[in-house]
């Protein structure tokens, strides 16, 4: 679990071009939007984008997002419990 | 009615070099563009972490115009500047971009960030939002800059006072091939405007 959140972490950064931001400033609970890392919506299809290419989760319910995209935390959670790669 | 109107600042990016007003600003020869335009980011000082998100048309139009902007825009203020850029290109380097993320049918995995890309204008957007823009704004896409049109658009639009200013030029991108030349036309200036 501690390596799927870094690895999230380092796969987070790329995807959404967070170029200042480095894997060690966030914090596994810190928010994903609003104050947070500040992430769009259009990061937000971008995450779903992820789950699907890397992990094989197909999110058929955009509504669920809401709290599986709250952190790292429960990103990583929410994959270990349904990847299918 | 005879029209005057003047150019009271450009910004020309090409060849890894910025010249603003004529004089070079900033240059870092033999890298890509993308680590060039972040390296000219941070050169001019600029703070939006967006930037980094964008596609690099927006990046190249976003580095040009906030060098012209950043002491035309008034926060706080009604800035009526009109945003009228011309290519030849369009948005074809994302474009391909986006294609090749859809090109196989076993391996398809559209990106939604790079999909809002697929348009020239969407950089007038991206500076509109940044500086709170709510004016005119064109993106045309012409083999070559057409000189006379931008001129006659731009002073149809101060005429009838449609904007205050208006910040205008051509912003071309494809494959590591670039150049852009923005430049601000209002009614007072102290330089004639540019016809070649």
């Amino acid at each position: 679990m501690e390596a799927l959140k870094q690895e999230l972490k380092g796969k987070i950064i790329e995807v959404l071009n967070l170029e200042d931001i480095a894997v060690e400033e966030i914090n596994d609970n810190d928010a994903l939007f609003g104050d947070g890392l500040g992430l769009d919506s259009i990061d937000a299809l971008e995450l779903i984008v992820l789950l699907d290419k890397d992990y094989g989760i197909k999110l058929t319910d955009p509504k669920a997002g809401k709290s599986i995209f709250q952190s790292v935390e429960t990103m990583a959670s929410y994959i270990t419990e349904n990847r299918t790669k | 009615m005879q029209t005057k109107n003047y150019i009271s600042g450009h910004c020309v990016i090409e060849n890894n070099s910025v010249m603003v007003n004529g004089v070079k600003q900033f240059e870092l020869e033999h890298v890509p563009f993308s680590e060039f335009a972040k390296a000219a980011y941070k050169n001019f000082n600029m703070d939006y972490p967006k930037f980094f998100k964008m596609d690099n048309l927006s990046k190249l139009a976003f580095l040009a115009s906030e060098i012209i902007l950043g002491s035309k825009v008034k926060e706080g203020e009604d800035n009526n500047i009109a945003l009228v850029f011309a290519n030849k290109s369009s948005s074809l380097d994302t474009d391909v971009k986006y294609q090749g993320s859809i090109a196989d049918k076993e391996n398809y995995f559209p990106s939604p960030a790079v999909f809002v890309y697929t348009l020239p204008n969407i950089c007038i957007g991206e500076i509109s939002i940044r500086h709170k823009l709510q004016s005119e704004n064109a993106f045309f896409v012409f083999e070559d800059f057409n000189a006379e049109f931008m001129t006659n658009y731009a002073n149809g639009l101060l005429a009838t006072n449609k904007a205050d200013k208006v910040l205008c030029g051509w912003v071309e991108y494809y494959q590591e091939n670039y150049k852009a030349i923005l430049y601000m036309v209002e009614k007072q200036g102290d330089l004639n405007i540019i016809k070649k």
